[in-house]
């Protein structure tokens, strides 16, 4: 059950990692500026790295002989277990920057409590994470303030991905059953934990965007069960593509 | 930019006939000449319209290649072909600043781009139909590249060579992935093979007309030869890629669609090399006045980026604003 449970748990974490790297993929070449083509693709490519390595320790615990790439291409819509959060589409530059910040914050948090995992590969995990989340946090939290107090186009625009991202933010801290497990056999931190300071850190930006901090909505969840947004299939669709045309092909 | 200081400034000479020749003194000496220098009007625009397109050409090269990040094969690949579209996007962004040290702006080369006036290598305006594609790209368009651009290493205008050196690194990496993929696909299942085949069906002509019309016909040749912009003749660059690629093929089992390819004992000075059947050059002209399959929707596609993009730039230049009246008041 422990390692059932653990590999679970570390797949929750790669999904959330891929789904948004494959994300953030989707603007490469498309950025409103050429330097934000430049940064998004090193913020995909931080993401995408971390998600091979939670994929690789999870079919390692799971003990099935699974691949990262068995796992990120072989599984279908509901069997990815990714937060809902990290699948929202590419609205606008402020819906991208925002789902960006909600998930680095919340990540720094998590991987800061990960440093006494009593797994190495988690462990090395958060320290090489810690360094890449402050980076994301720092990109994204910029241009929140950019864009929240900057034109009145950008301050409405900045507005409504508050609105409409505020409804995926409380999964964030929901732990799954198995990450349940993980956190009282004290392999991986406590989701629950990292609420407060969540939300003092996003607060403080909000203010200096001049935007209101969300309001409390219920929450939209499912993702650690496999019940996702239509959003997902299409991304899968469109991911997984070769993989499932030209089945044990090796590339 | 950090060129910006640049911009504008009076570097423009009297063309007298000993400035000329003192010009080409330094060139001949293999002098660097350097943004504060003074050079010929025409040295200039020469390296303006160089760069400036080759700086495009990175931009709209993202384009078909990043039209497969998404659907990439396994994550390793994903991963590289994301590091290598950004690889490109960086390039785009020296040459902008390797172009803004002769004056002229990157917000100015962006709307020439945008407005259809400025050229960008022909090449990409083909589209991408498979993941060999990608392989194929990167072993001929970048193998193609390279040929072209490690004798700009010893370019003559110093902020240009120095940025190629960088971007020829980067470019051979790219060269070695691109032909790795093709390795893998061509020990792949027949699937795989005749996708191999079939890209470099329909990239072998373009890569050869990437090294521009034959000697006889090339336009700016002989002047950009003498000021050492150029070191090697479009004709003698692209005989330099056959031969180093039809082994490639060969070690690949794939068919070199040319009919008429053949060694010539007497190619290369009695060395040796290979002929080729002739390039359709009403097909370079016509792609490369934007009637190609895709050159529509690179366009539109960058155009779009930088259309929808705008309330965002228009957000960081007002907030930047803001910022810095705030601070005037504080002090």
């Amino acid at each position: 059950m422990g390692c059932a449970a653990f590999a679970r748990a570390l797949l929750e974490l790669a999904d959330d990692h891929l789904i948004l790297g494959h994300r953030l993929s989707e603007c490469c070449g498309h950025a409103p500026i050429l330097e934000e083509d430049l940064a998004m693709p090193n913020l995909a490519l931080d993401l995408i790295g971390r998600a091979r390595e939670l994929y690789s320790r999870a079919g390692e615990v799971e003990g099935l002989g699974r691949s990262e790439d068995e796992f990120a291409y072989l599984r279908s819509e509901r069997e990815f277990l990714n937060c809902l959060l990290v699948e929202r589409p590419n609205r606008d530059f402020a819906h991208i920057m925002l789902r960006q910040f909600y998930f680095s914050n919340f990540m720094e948090l998590y991987w800061l409590r990960a440093a006494d995992s009593r797994d190495a590969t988690v462990r090395g995990a958060a320290a090489k994470s810690v360094n890449e989340m402050k980076y994301h946090i720092r990109h994204s939290g910029e241009w929140i303030v950019r864009l929240g107090d900057g034109t009145g186009e950008s301050a409405r625009r900045a507005a409504e991905a508050v609105g409409e991202l505020q409804f995926y933010i409380d999964e964030l801290f929901i732990p799954s059953a198995s990450a349940e497990i993980c956190f009282e056999t004290g392999l991986l931190p406590d989701r629950r934990s990292m609420r407060e300071e969540w939300d003092q850190r996003v607060e403080r930006v909000f203010t200096m965007a001049k935007l209101d901090f969300p309001e409390p909505v219920p929450a939209l969840t499912g993702g650690r069960t496999g019940r996702h947004d239509e959003c997902l299939g299409h991304l899968l669709a469109e991911m997984q593509h070769l993989q499932r045309v030209y089945p044990g092909a090796e590339w | 930019m950090y060129s910006q200081g640049l911009l504008k400034q009076d570097t423009a000479a009297v063309e007298s006939e000993e400035f000329l020749a003192a010009f080409q003194d330094r060139i001949d000496a293999e002098e660097k000449i350097e943004p504060n220098d003074r050079m010929p009007a025409a040295y200039r625009k020469t390296l303006v319209r160089q760069i400036g397109q080759h700086a495009h050409s990175e931009i709209v090269g993202m384009l078909p290649e990043g039209n497969w990040i998404t659907r990439a094969p396994t994550l390793k690949r994903k991963a590289a072909l994301l590091a290598k579209v950004q690889d490109e996007g960086g390039h785009g962004l020296y040459l902008y600043a390797a172009a803004e040290t002769l004056g002229v702006s990157r917000e100015k080369m962006t709307g020439e781009l945008l407005a259809g006036t400025a050229k960008y290598s022909s090449i990409f305006n083909y589209p991408t139909l498979s993941w060999a594609d990608i392989g194929a790209i990167g072993w001929l368009v970048d193998g193609a590249a390279i040929m072209n651009q490690i004798p700009l290493c010893r370019c003559s205008y110093g902020p240009y060579a120095r940025a190629m050196i960088r971007i020829c690194r980067e470019e051979s990496f790219h060269q070695r992935q691109g032909f790795e993929i093709m390795t893998r696909l061509s020990q792949g299942s027949s699937e795989q093979k005749s996708m191999a085949q079939d890209a470099l069906d329909r990239w072998w002509w373009p890569s050869l007309m990437m090294f521009g019309p034959h000697d006889a016909a090339s336009r700016h040749s002989e002047q950009s030869m003498k000021w050492k912009i150029k070191r090697f003749t479009n004709d003698s660059l692209r005989q330099k890629f056959i031969d180093a690629i039809v082994p490639q093929a060969e070690y690949l089992q794939l068919k070199i669609p040319d009919p008429e390819l053949k060694w010539d004992p007497e190619r290369n000075d009695g060395a040796g090399g290979y002929a080729h059947g002739p390039i359709d050059w009403d097909e370079f002209r016509r792609v490369l006045k934007g009637q190609g399959p895709m050159a529509r929707e690179r366009l539109r596609a960058r155009r779009e980026a930088w259309e929808t993009g705008a309330w965002v730039r228009e957000a960081a230049l007002a907030h930047a604003d803001k910022r810095d009246r705030q601070r005037a008041q504080v002090a």
